[in-house]
């Protein structure tokens, strides 16, 4: 069997003194996508925190293609590869479409290429390229962040909440994306609230309640217990 | 034509350095959001270390170009970014310009210190070299500095607008977690930003020393003209930076050449960027300037009235047991402590309580000194008609950018001081040039206060009084609205108040304020002139509010005795004078986080020690309690911080 892209043995996380994950363990495979479920509060966003190295683990370990990744800051495991979408909107507000997206060109990616990629995609973000990330839309705003997952070819993909506060119509839109992200063997996890929309693209679904994972499985054998989980019945 | 286009070639040069300064500014505040008051200051030191390796060292022009530009200013610009300037870019508009102007005469400091006043001269570059078109003769020097600021503009607009290090010094204001999120290294780009910026304040600093002077100040206020180009340029754009220092430059050499050279508009032709300056404030459209997060200051509880009140009859007391203990003399430099005391006063209500920072308090308090002067037999009625005057010209400041936030009200304040320092307080009809007027003592119910210690004691009575009604409007409703509207403009606004009446009614109220302390002043020194309400003043008044703490009128007291006393220490220790400096300026740096300033830590020690006593008290005398009035400490204690209170955004 091979390495797994993202590794998580046991990890506790905190803020202060209130303990949010009290012993993940979870397994990505490469190139999997892996959907990330639970009520709010679940510990979904401390996960990827941790993950990302924007939040310190008090215990446990997280590896990354087989490579202890816990004591590395953002930047160094945005080098090694590793791609955010943070939760809410993931782009710089006053500098333009065009700035935002030469951000990206990172890892010997040719900004030209990135542009290209980004627009093709993503049509609207041509026609507003001289205008401010902050003034966009919404949807346009995540169109933009997710410009970056698209473009920097990364080797492990977060996304988080990708759907919040957008029109369902626009989410389908952002999700084919993902969908064809996907496709192309990019590894990638996705903590979502509107878990009917994640678990048509995922090959694997964890459902995280109270700072662990309870169960991992297919997406149709979760998607029968997720109500359950969901309203607090599974308890 | 001739002299004209001599006059405009000079304008292309000085506009030139104007623009390279002002470009560096858009550079320190586009990627650090720090407004940069002491950029000129920078100019200034820079120009003096390069005197020291070219002319006192005899290094070679070129080594002592690239050591200054290259070496010292970039290493000395991320020195400052990292050691006083990080951590401010979410900090109020106030903190970070009072941390600025700290950096601004910390820096005055360091050059009196290490090169005393004396004759120097720097050379220009090829000095003798010129080339001639038709009648026109260009030196080397300026065709140098015309290019470089071409270079300069060009290339830094390709820096942030075209590359990735560009544009991710941009991205590190906006957002740095993202930025590291995307890989990359905020801090590297705001040191980046600042070594660049530093560096091209030495470069227009050492450009423009052979023409104005290897000078203190003038090198100083190089940041109005740079201001005011940038300003034009919105703090953002580079292009209209650039075209904004050339306007300015010719506009100031056209001045210079056109305008009448004696009489009271002499003036006028020093204080042209002060007036681009403020034209450019006024006349700019709506404020463009990002809106950061709001934080609210740790809040100064208010003390009871009564215990206000017995303090205040305490120093009051005190007082007169000094004049009658002290010679006149000694009497003059209490009086001058009630002067700044009450100044400082309306900086408790300006910035203390609203937020807002002036740089021209002693500016306001000329006014009131002027309208003092003018009067034949000063009392109670002429002593308002000055405070009131000095109030209507404070509006005056506040209406043109009563739109603005308070940057821009700040930067008014600064163009303001300058102009009244250049320009009205030296013209014919206020103090004349370089001149005083004489002031009669004032007279109080038809009897006139003619001794030094009894005028002293008059106005420690002002002073009581005028803090027990800065307390009693903090404790009222207005007091409430003015915290809102300093800890959050938006909140304010959703619940409907009209904040920019407000805004001008403060600083009205504010220069009021100062303008009696002016008055008093004028009556207590009897002769009053242009020099004694400079602009450099209203600086280190702020400062001393700072440091002792500009949340409460305890602060006022101590900041205005050691403001009265910092001119004492500086003549008995003239070796030192500039160390004073250093030391008040640094020290603002360090307590700028932090309005509620020394006065708060001694209301600490204050409580400890009481508590202490207390406890001593009970386990000695069992049964018996604290007569009242004791074990309370310093009773304006109770204006204590009551709590970390981060509001949100």
């Amino acid at each position: 069997m091979s390495v797994p892209i993202l590794e998580l043995v046991d990890v506790h996380a905190a803020y202060g003194r209130i303990e949010v994950l009290r012993g993940v363990d979870l397994r990505v495979p490469a190139g999997a996508v892996v959907a990330l479920l639970g009520p709010n509060g679940a510990g979904k966003s401390t996960l990827l925190k941790v993950v990302s190295g924007q939040l310190a683990a008090t215990a446990g370990d997280v590896h990354m293609a087989g490579v202890s990744v816990r004591n590395a800051s953002p930047g160094e495991l945005a080098r090694a590869g590793l791609a955010l979408v943070p939760e809410g909107r993931g782009v710089f507000p006053n500098l333009s479409v065009e700035d935002n997206l030469r951000l990206m060109s990172c890892a010997g990616v040719p900004a030209a290429q990135v542009r290209d990629t980004a627009y093709t995609t993503f049509p609207r973000l041509h026609e507003r390229r001289r205008q401010l990330a902050g003034t966009l839309s919404g949807g346009e705003q995540q169109m933009l962040a997710l410009a970056r997952a698209l473009t920097s070819d990364p080797a492990l993909l977060l996304l988080d909440e990708l759907s919040m506060g957008l029109a369902p119509a626009i989410v389908d839109e952002l999700y084919d994306t993902v969908r064809s992200i996907a496709a192309a063997g990019v590894s990638i996890v996705v903590v979502e609230q509107f878990a009917r929309t994640a678990l048509r693209i995922c090959d694997l679904a964890a459902v995280m309640t109270g700072g662990r994972i309870e169960t991992v499985g297919a997406p149709d054998e979760i998607g029968s217990t997720m109500a359950d989980v969901m309203l607090g019945g599974a308890a | 034509m001739g002299a004209f286009a001599s006059y405009t070639l000079i304008g292309l040069f000085t506009g030139a350095a104007y623009s390279i300064a002002a470009s560096g500014l858009v550079l320190t505040y586009s990627t650090t959001r720090i407004f940069n008051v002491a950029h000129g200051a920078l100019g200034m030191v820079f120009a003096f270390v390069y005197w020291d390796f070219s002319q006192r060292q005899g290094l070679p022009t070129w080594l002592s170009l690239v050591l200054v530009l290259l070496v010292v200013a970039p290493v000395g610009g991320v020195l400052l970014q990292r050691i006083f300037v990080s951590g401010l870019d979410d900090a109020p508009v106030s903190v970070s310009l009072v941390v600025t102007v700290g950096l601004l005469v910390g820096l005055i400091g360091v050059a009196t210190q290490v090169w005393p006043p004396a004759a120097r001269s720097v050379p220009e570059f090829f000095a003798g070299h010129v080339v001639s078109f038709g009648d026109v003769v260009v030196t080397w020097h300026q065709l140098i500095t015309i290019a470089a600021s071409g270079v300069v503009a060009g290339g830094l607009h390709l820096l942030l607008t075209r590359t990735r290090a560009g544009t991710a010094m941009r991205a590190s204001v906006d957002n740095p977690g993202l930025l590291e999120l995307y890989g990359g290294r905020p801090h590297l780009a705001g040191a980046l930003a600042w070594a660049i910026g530093t560096s091209l304040a030495a470069l227009a600093g050492i450009l423009l020393t052979p023409v104005i002077g290897l000078q203190y100040y003038d090198l100083t206020l190089l940041v109005i003209s740079a201001y005011a180009a940038a300003m034009l340029g919105r703090l953002t754009s580079l292009p209209l930076t650039f075209a904004g220092g050339m306007a300015l430059g010719l506009a100031q050499s056209y001045a210079v050449g056109y305008l009448p050279g004696g009489g009271d508009l002499a003036g006028l032709r020093a204080v042209v960027p002060t007036l681009f300056l403020f034209a450019v404030i006024v006349l700019m459209p709506q404020s463009p300037l990002r809106v950061g997060q709001v934080r609210g200051i740790v809040a100064a509880r208010v003390p009871r009235m009564r215990s206000a009140g017995g303090w205040g009859l305490g120093l009051v007391i005190l007082v007169i047991a000094l004049s009658f203990l002290l010679q006149p003399g000694s009497m003059l430099l209490v009086g001058t402590a009630a002067t700044y005391g009450i100044v400082m006063l309306s900086l408790v209500l300006l910035t203390g309580y609203g937020g807002h920072v002036s740089l021209a308090q002693f500016s306001f308090a000329g006014v009131g000194a002027l309208a003092y002067a003018k009067l034949d037999d000063p009392n109670l009625l002429g002593l308002f008609l000055a405070a009131l005057t000095a109030s209507l010209v404070g509006a005056l400041v506040a209406i043109p950018v009563l739109r603005l936030t308070g940057l821009y009200l700040a930067l008014a304040t600064l163009a303001f001081a300058e102009l009244m320092d250049k320009l009205v307080f030296q013209s014919s009809f206020a103090f004349g040039l370089n001149g005083t007027l004489a002031a009669s003592r004032m007279s109080v119910l038809g009897r006139r206060i003619e001794g030094t210690g009894s005028y002293t004691v008059l106005m420690a009575v002002f002073f009581v009084l005028v803090a027990l009604v800065v307390l009693v409007v903090r404790r009222g409703r207005l007091g409430r609205v003015l915290i809102a509207a300093r800890d959050s403009e938006t909140a304010c606004s959703t619940l409907g108040l009209d904040l920019r009446w407000l805004r001008v009614g403060m600083f009205a109220g504010s220069a009021g304020i100062a303008g009696l302390a002016g008055a008093l002043y004028a009556g207590l020194r009897q002769t009053v002139g242009a020099s004694d309400f400079g602009f450099f003043t209203s600086l280190l008044l702020l400062l001393m509010a700072v440091v002792w703490g500009v949340t409460s009128v305890t602060g006022a007291a101590l900041g205005g005795v050691f403001l009265a006393y910092l001119p004492v220490v500086q003549a008995d220790h003239q070796a030192l004078a500039g160390l004073a400096l250093v030391v008040l300026g640094f020290g603002a740096v360090a307590l700028g986080r932090d309005p509620n300033g020394l006065a708060n830590r001694l209301f600490v020690l204050g409580r400890w020690a009481s508590r202490t006593l207390e406890r001593e008290w009970t386990r000695r005398f069992p049964g018996t309690m604290l007569p009242p009035g004791q074990g309370h400490g310093p009773d304006m204690g109770a204006e204590e911080v009551t709590a970390d209170v981060v509001a949100g955004s």
